[in-house]
């Protein structure tokens, strides 16, 4: 019998997963470790898996909270920067797009799905073909019209696009409550539930999975979005974290970088999806399978 | 049970009024922000349109300076070059890494943890890669530098740039495209895996099988909808080399961006855009076809 050979195989499987999770998390890990070296250092201590003298200055220069001369002294261009603000406009910016645009995408979902009125096979059609358009193409014609609303660097501007709808949450969200059996929504009806009552107390209840999941696609969508922020919301008041951390990069010097500020600026950036990862983890793992697909 | 609903069958409902409420915002969202710059985009396409000026009509103007425009054939070129390499290397070894999940671990710290770097901006997947390998400083030449190779410029050498690109984007998906083939690897029958290893199939038999020939429905659509992301790679590239070395990763979408909002033809930038939607949207007709197909085939 082979029974009792030596899972060579197995283990030389182990070893992949091994060194597939170590090459994931590993550049992140050194993105963490340069944030917490101090900029003169990054020349002489390179190599070492720890930083020999670590610091927070890094991440208090990025964030704001340090003089202009401070900052400068451990290493930064002298440009303002100010990435709690960014945060929170990155916060607001994916807040209002998640919240608003799966509450409007469920209630046309759900009038397609449910409710019976004349053109609605037609203009469902039409929604869905939109899925053709790729988005660099309304692009540049969002961005005029915006620019020409006089809302380039608003909040309203930078969301006005995708805050209503998107034909794929629509889609995603019709299919499933086409799926959902009628009948509670039937006994409710007896009860004399109707219309927003009927969406907002029985149905939307019902479909806390497929909200979540839609809610998450969209969320992290937004968290990762740069050119139409870019083009939208460059000005100090609006600008998201993608968005800072270019403009920061590009007036960092060419030949020397101000990597440990990049560094703390790009750590910024990840530590909100590690706390949606230790939440929501097992929730969004799980949600993603080809129907998940944006 | 069915006498308390038949009466109120033969009068069929209508709830006009309560649709019309319920999609209005949508609607309203997709006639300003879809349909309307959809049409707009067309007709842009055929002007000299350069946001300063009005738009005047040129006919196909545009699209006859497309055919002559060294750049636009290099830009499809680049695009197609870069698509190849990221599509292939992302395709294998996320088919690898979801066979290995699939067969050795059901855990979901492990998918956790490759999904990170999708997870994560892709400006700040740039940013960390171009610090990871920069030809001074940077770990990665370290460690080449350890095995007594040469620092090399990855992303400052024409031939290297592109590979460089291709390989990062690979590396911010390919654990999220795995976790997608895992999903459609959960669906296959388990008693076929237990009775193919009673007959005394290898794991590799296994693979080629039962494994391949029953994922192949949903790894079709992967590939489809990797394929369209692909095509529109413009955040890393944006960051990481700016198109260059001399256009080395100057893709279509870089391109567009550079003609629209730095050489303000909005006009020209347009009919680019027209092109890469044409193309855009036979590959996304190809998808919604294998939706349908894979569903039934599952069903």
């Amino acid at each position: 019998m082979t029974r009792t050979r030596i899972p060579l195989g197995r283990i030389a499987a182990w070893a992949v997963v091994v060194v597939a999770v170590a090459a994931t998390i590993f550049p992140f890990y050194w993105m963490v470790r340069t944030a917490l070296t101090p900029a003169a250092d990054v020349y002489s201590d390179s190599t070492s898996l720890l930083p020999e003298h670590p610091t927070m200055i890094n991440f208090l220069r990025v964030l704001g909270l340090t003089s202009q001369q401070e900052a400068r002294v451990a290493g930064g261009s002298g440009a303002k920067v100010d990435f709690l603000r960014y945060l929170l406009n990155s916060f607001v910016y994916c807040g209002l797009i998640t919240v608003l645009q799966t509450l409007f995408c469920a209630m046309a979902g759900y009038a397609f799905a449910r409710l019976r009125f004349p053109g609605r096979d037609l203009v469902f059609g039409v929604l869905v073909a939109a899925l053709m358009v790729p988005p660099i193409f309304t692009l540049l014609p969002n961005f005029v019209l915006v620019k020409n609303l006089g809302w380039l660097n608003t909040f309203a501007g930078m969301v006005a696009p995708s805050v209503l709808m998107t034909p794929f949450a629509v889609f995603f969200l019709r299919q499933f409550f086409l799926s959902i059996p009628q009948e509670i929504e039937e006994a409710a009806t007896l009860d004399g539930v109707g219309g927003w009552g009927m969406f907002w107390r029985v149905v939307l209840p019902m479909s806390r999975g497929p909200l979540l999941t839609i809610g998450l696609t969209t969320g992290v969508w937004a968290w990762k979005d740069f050119l139409w922020p870019l083009l939208t919301g460059r000005a100090e008041e609006t600008r998201v974290l993608t968005v800072a951390l270019g403009i920061f990069q590009q007036q960092s010097p060419n030949a020397q970088p101000d990597w440990t500020g990049l560094m703390a600026g790009s750590t910024l950036t990840v530590l909100p999806v590690l706390v949606l990862l230790v939440f929501l983890g097992r929730r969004l793992v799980e949600s993603l399978n080809f129907t998940g697909i944006k | 049970m069915g006498a308390s609903k038949a009466p109120a069958r033969p009068r069929r409902r209508d709830d006009r009024t309560v649709a019309w409420l319920f999609l209005a915002p949508a609607l309203v969202g997709f006639g300003l922000f879809y349909l309307y710059p959809t049409g707009l985009g067309i007709y842009y396409s055929l002007t000299d349109y350069g946001m300063l000026s009005a738009p005047n009509l040129v006919g196909a103007e545009n699209y006859r300076d497309l055919v002559g425009d060294d750049k636009f054939w290099n830009a499809l070129e680049v695009t197609g070059y870069y698509v190849v390499l990221n599509i292939v290397s992302q395709t294998v070894l996320a088919l690898a890494l979801a066979t290995l999940m699939h067969r050795l671990t059901q855990s979901v710290v492990v998918r956790a943890m490759l999904l990170v770097p999708w997870l994560v901006p892709n400006v700040t997947v740039g940013l960390l890669w171009m610090w990871m390998l920069d030809a001074n400083l940077g770990f990665v030449n370290h460690v080449l530098g350890a095995l007594g190779m040469r620092p090399t410029g990855f992303l400052t050498s024409p031939s290297w740039a592109m590979p460089t690109v291709a390989g990062i984007n690979t590396w911010a998906y390919a654990g999220y495209t795995a976790l997608l083939l895992y999903a459609g690897m959960l669906q296959i029958p388990r008693y076929l895996y237990e009775s193919a290893a009673l007959d005394g199939a290898g794991e590799w038999r296994m693979f080629t099988r039962i494994t391949l020939p029953l994922l192949r429905p949903i790894l079709a659509l992967v590939l489809v909808v990797s394929l369209i992301g692909s095509f529109q790679i413009f955040d890393t590239i944006a960051v990481t080399t700016k198109g260059g070395p001399v256009g080395a990763t100057r893709v279509i979408y870089f391109y567009i961006y550079e003609q629209a909002f730095t050489n303000f033809r909005m006009g020209y930038a347009s009919a680019i855009a027209v092109v890469l939607a044409v193309v855009l949207g036979a590959l996304t007709a190809v998808q919604m076809r294998l939706l349908r197909a894979s569903r039934s085939d599952l069903a």
